[in-house]
């Protein structure tokens, strides 16, 4: 079986720079670059990862432990120091749901406006939104601005353009807590559909149990570095200890 | 489990530039829809506005400049400019265009910010949205200036729209160019948008909007005159005059000597240099955008 991802041996330092203003930078030049202007902070130190095709795999990790930072790579927001990312397909981040909504557009614009965002065309999105609005359950308010949206309608409505992009490889960062219950369920359900149809799935989430219940691999993940790649419930069970 | 297996190993990520812009035509152009409904959200007089505010700021120069400052020519004052009202209008309306368009488009990178730090677009987009946006916002204008021609007697022949055309494009790519690199150096220093607001500022004198070419050459020279030609925005301009404001006259007035056979072609040239500039620099630190916003 293929890779869907080839992560090798990447790298990434980030700059903590205080400053942002040319006049600092300028007079720490004059006076010999003396002290740090930055501070230099490793978040991900030689990291690889393969993921097959198919494969369902949840990164672990304490807050800052480089788990963003990695899904960030993987869908090209970010760019590795050394080292060098691949994947095949489409990849579509479910990153932080609603990111590209605007406030005082209609749900039916910014149905369009995220989708296109997603990477979607304009041919994908007529066909799909009737099945979009019809999983958000936002009915009615479709044309009302999302800025009157009670904020589980805006997580609904967010969610439901994100799953019907129809990647090769979903990339989900924490949105798995949509909603309310019944629609939490309606959620998980419909990623393990997608797990079930082949799709590649990249989960990063802090609730463990949720995570042992989708994916089948798991990559524990402390300072940047891999600490653990296996099996999901060896994985969770010694981030528990 | 089957899957089918579709595509090479890509790396992510990595932008193809404006050929991304051509893959993502139907973004761009929800992006501009966007912008044009969000603009003038909860106001009255909505698109109005567009026409509203260079209309005041024409009326405010002509008096200005006009009358009190005797540009105007009439019988007392046989020296000054005829039709003037339009030979300002028409510069102003390009300088508006050039002024949004890089004023907004050097914002476009950090005010997007939200987006380009978790989803992976082609990040040009945003710039050359701003740009489209101005571009569509320059239309009505447009309008009102063809109707004041129209009463002064405008009648243009295809040449001297040709050169409106140019005189647009010239400007259009100028502002592309630099709001790639003042959108993409706001990033890493926020003091780049106010740099934009300053040359904003100059741009709009060290043109002649204002006033005539003529009073330049004779106080400059020929030396520092061909300096002052050399700005694309002045090419511009004085393209406009040429397509709106000279048919209006009774073609006695002077425009600018080799216009067409020398400046066109430099002015277009050092635009698209500055496009090409803009974008290279762009691609170079795009990637790190997401970590330093």
């Amino acid at each position: 079986m293929a890779n869907a991802i080839e992560v090798s041996s990447i790298s990434k330092e980030f700059v903590l720079r205080h400053t942002r203003s040319i006049k600092e930078a300028v007079v720490w030049l004059v006076k010999g670059r003396k002290g740090d202007l930055s501070k230099k902070f490793h978040a991900l130190k030689d990291v690889s990862l393969m993921v097959e095709t198919g494969e369902t795999v949840a990164l672990l990790g304490l807050n800052g432990s480089g788990k963003s930072t990695l899904l960030k790579h993987i869908s090209g927001v970010m760019l590795p120091d050394s080292g060098s990312v691949y994947t095949r397909g489409r990849v579509a981040g479910l990153i932080e749901v609603g990111a590209g909504f605007h406030p005082d557009l209609s749900g039916r614009d910014n149905v369009y406006l995220n989708g296109a965002i997603l990477g979607m065309t304009e041919k994908q999105i007529n066909e799909r939104f009737d099945a979009i609005v019809e999983f958000s359950e936002i009915g009615e308010f479709i044309d009302t601005e999302v800025k009157f949206y009670s904020s589980g309608m805006y997580l609904r409505l967010a969610f439901s353009v994100a799953v019907h992009t129809d990647p090769e490889v979903f990339l989900i960062d924490e949105i798995l807590a949509v909603g309310d219950e019944p629609f939490q369920r309606k959620c998980i359900a419909k990623i393990q559909e997608l797990a079930e149809r082949g799709k590649t799935l990249v989960v990063v989430s802090h609730d463990l149990d949720l995570v042992s219940r989708i994916c089948a691999r798991g990559v524990l993940l402390e300072h940047g570095n891999v600490l653990f790649d296996g099996p999901i419930s060896e994985a969770v069970s010694r981030l528990r200890n | 489990m089957t899957t089918t297996i579709s595509g090479e190993l890509t790396r992510p990520g990595l932008g193809g530039g404006f050929r991304d812009l051509r893959q993502s035509s139907f973004l761009l152009k929800l992006l501009v829809r966007k912008e044009l409904k969000v603009r003038y959200r909860g106001s009255v007089l909505g698109l109005l506005w567009s026409y509203v505010k260079p209309g005041v700021q024409f009326v405010v120069f002509y008096v200005a400049l006009g009358v009190f400052l005797g540009l105007e020519r009439s019988a007392k004052n046989p020296d000054g400019l005829s039709n003037y009202a339009v030979y300002l209008f028409s510069g102003i309306v390009l300088i508006n265009f050039f002024s949004e368009a890089l004023g907004n488009a050097a914002r476009s990178i950090v005010n997007n910010g939200n987006l380009i730090k978790k989803i992976y677009l082609p990040r040009e987009l945003f710039p050359v949205a701003s740009v489209w946006v101005s571009a569509v916002h320059f239309f009505p204008q447009l309008v009102v200036l063809v109707i004041g021609c129209l009463f002064a007697g405008w009648h243009p022949d295809v040449f001297q729209l040709l050169a409106a055309v140019g005189g647009f494009a010239i400007v259009g790519f100028l502002a592309t160019g630099l709001g790639l690199l003042f959108g993409a150096a706001n990033v890493y220093f926020r003091d780049s948008e106010n740099l934009v607001d300053m040359l904003l500022m100059v741009a709009t004198w060290a043109s002649p909007v204002m006033y005539s070419w003529t009073m330049v050459e004779s106080k400059l020279g020929p030396a520092f005159f061909a300096v002052y030609q050399a700005n694309p925005i002045t090419v511009g301009v004085e393209l406009f005059h040429y397509a709106f404001w000279y048919p209006t006259t009774d073609g006695s007035a002077a425009m600018p000597p080799n216009l067409f056979s020398l400046w066109l072609p430099i002015g277009l040239a050092i635009s698209l240099v500055v496009l090409a500039l803009g974008q290279l620099t762009f691609r170079r630190l795009e990637g790190r955008f997401a970590q330093e916003l």
